[in-house]
């Protein structure tokens, strides 16, 4: 092996079931400093004051955790965190809540480098889609697929049903028009301007569909969902992904759905988020109308007669499906109070029913805007949403305790426990590395790159070897 | 085993449960809704239209 090349040693890919997937998040967060001179600082230099502490220890605004997730500041000074890989909802749920808790942990620090720059202020840290100017940002849904021929006629496929669960997985918000207000599923369904591209800035595709596994490029493929909201609600991030990787497992084991492609899928999305009784209806592409909650019992009905056969029964299938009937049987009967503590669109609508009422004013008052920023701001002490689960108000998935020690640790039964274990001792050991979703290397010229190409691969000599190395006292030996 | 026992025997005290009041566990979360407002009430009002329109991620759009 040459010298600092990338090791030939590659062990062969793992033999796993077909209905065993890899999952993954990735929130951008909304920065929002809320202090009376706030315009002397841009919101990169907030971003810049929040990742201090990051780069003092990481050398890089960008940098992998010990628990295997990646922090970074994305396009726009926004802060994004993405989930290691997972293979189960529970550690992707307790993932993605343990980097809302990673991101928090920054905002004392850069309050405080920002006060002793002159401004003393509160930083926000909203884990919503949208600012007040209608500016918009994401949150990707990675699922690991199969690779396949016919990978596009495959994603499209998918396009009836991102259009339309939204009414069971939306944040929901406020629209405020020139003409007034209204409650709509989601404020990501503007934003979007085509069903598949390649690209992200220039365009807004609800699937993209640049070919970037990270991971080996001749058996898998990345399905990256970009039109989902953020979640705030554990058992919504539960039934956005879990829903959809249900359809995905019918997809890959090739049993027909039902075709209810769409004759604009642009048209459609705008017309089910702003329709809260579910009631108005998109033209599919044979010339049927449906409504929203059509296309969603179909689906839902095509996964359920599976169950037991091509889907195996699970209590979190059954959760699942539970869950997804009962969403949409909400908006059917218009009564939202079968899941106004699991959907996100109706635990906010609740709340700010309830506020309207109180305050007795119209939806377009800027304390139920505020009331909505409050419902996706994560900090505990500030954010409306942990109070909301304290009461009893909001349901959960997972344990804090859970949640707690998805901070420090990596998922156990994917490829990101060798890249936790790497991180934590290299960081340990005081030694630079370099690190990304396949690759692994500990800084110095001859030191070779460990190349993880199998993302269900918990465990590799090479990785024990390079950490045993890591442990003997002077310089490491290659 | 425990379990089965029980379970064994569940209808020699069958007293009926006494009936919800009409709305109960639902009063109880709308009340549960308004400590929470109550709670929260203070700092959503103070500026609210200039906190709200104070962020914007982009500027110059």
């Amino acid at each position: 092996m040459l010298p600092g090349g990338i090791s030939a040693d590659v062990p062969p890919p793992l033999d796993v079931p077909a209905e065993r997937r890899i999952f993954g998040l990735e929130t951008e967060f909304g920065l929002h400093l809320d202090a009376p001179n706030a315009r002397a600082v841009t919101p990169e230099e907030v971003a810049g004051h929040l990742f201090h502490s990051v780069v003092q220890w990481g050398r890089s605004s960008n940098v992998f955790l010990p628990n295997a997730s990646r922090l970074y500041i994305d396009v726009g000074a926004h802060p994004e965190y993405a989930t290691a890989e997972c293979d189960t909802l529970t550690d992707l749920i307790a993932s993605d809540k343990a980097g809302e808790r990673i991101v928090h942990d920054l905002v004392e620090q850069g309050e405080r480098r920002l006060a002793d720059a002159g401004v003393a202020g509160q930083i926000h840290l909203y884990k919503n889609n949208v600012d007040s100017a209608g500016n918009s940002y994401g949150c990707h849904e990675n699922y690991l697929v199969r690779r396949r021929a016919d990978f596009r006629a495959f994603a499209s496929a998918l396009l009836p049903f991102l259009v339309t669960r939204q009414i069971v997985t939306g944040a929901g918000t406020v629209t405020r028009t020139p003409t007034g207000s209204h409650f709509s599923f989601s404020s990501r369904a503007d934003h979007m301007w085509e069903g598949m591209s390649s690209a992200t800035t220039r365009s807004r595709p609800m699937i993209n569909t640049r070919d970037e596994p990270h991971a080996n490029a001749e058996l898998y493929r990345r399905m990256h969902v970009i039109v989902g909201d953020s979640s705030m609600s554990e058992t919504t991030t539960l039934l956005k992904v879990g829903a959809t990787d249900l359809i995905l497992r019918l997809m890959e084991a090739r049993i027909p759905l039902p075709d209810l492609t769409l004759a604009k899928e642009m048209q459609a999305i705008r017309a089910v988020a702003h329709d809260l009784t579910g009631a108005a209806t998109v033209e599919l592409a044979d010339g049927r109308r449906l409504t929203a909650v059509e296309v969603q019992q179909t689906y839902l009905d095509a996964v359920r007669s599976r169950v037991g056969d091509a889907i195996e029964r699970t209590p979190e299938v059954e959760r699942i499906v539970d869950l997804w009937q009962r969403g949409i049987d909400a908006v059917r009967t218009q009564d939202f109070s079968g899941v106004d503590t699991e959907l996100d669109w109706a635990i906010k609508l609740r709340l700010l029913e309830r506020y309207q009422s109180r305050l007795d004013c119209t939806l377009d008052d800027p304390r139920l805007a505020r009331l909505e920023l409050a419902y996706h701001d994560i900090s505990p002490t500030r954010g409306l949403f942990h109070r909301l689960v304290r009461d009893g108000l909001a349901a959960t998935v997972v344990t804090e305790a859970q949640i707690d020690h998805a901070r420090s640790h990596a998922p156990a039964t994917t490829r990101a426990a060798l890249r936790g274990r790497f991180v934590a001792a290299a960081l340990d050991a005081g030694q630079d590395f370099t690190v990304d979703w396949v690759h692994l290397k500990l800084a110095g010229g001859s030191k070779r790159t460990i190349l993880l190409k199998d993302p269900f691969r918990a465990t590799d000599e090479r990785v024990d070897s390079l950490l045993a190395a890591l442990d003997e006292p002077g310089p490491a030996v290659d | 085993m425990p379990q089965t026992h029980a379970s064994g025997q569940p209808y020699e005290d069958d007293a009926p449960e006494p009936a919800p009041t009409p709305g109960g566990a639902k009063a109880e979360s709308t009340d549960a809704l308004d400590s929470l407002l109550d709670e929260i009430d203070d700092s959503l009002q103070t500026n609210a239209e200039q906190f709200v329109r104070s962020f914007v991620q982009k500027g110059g759009q």
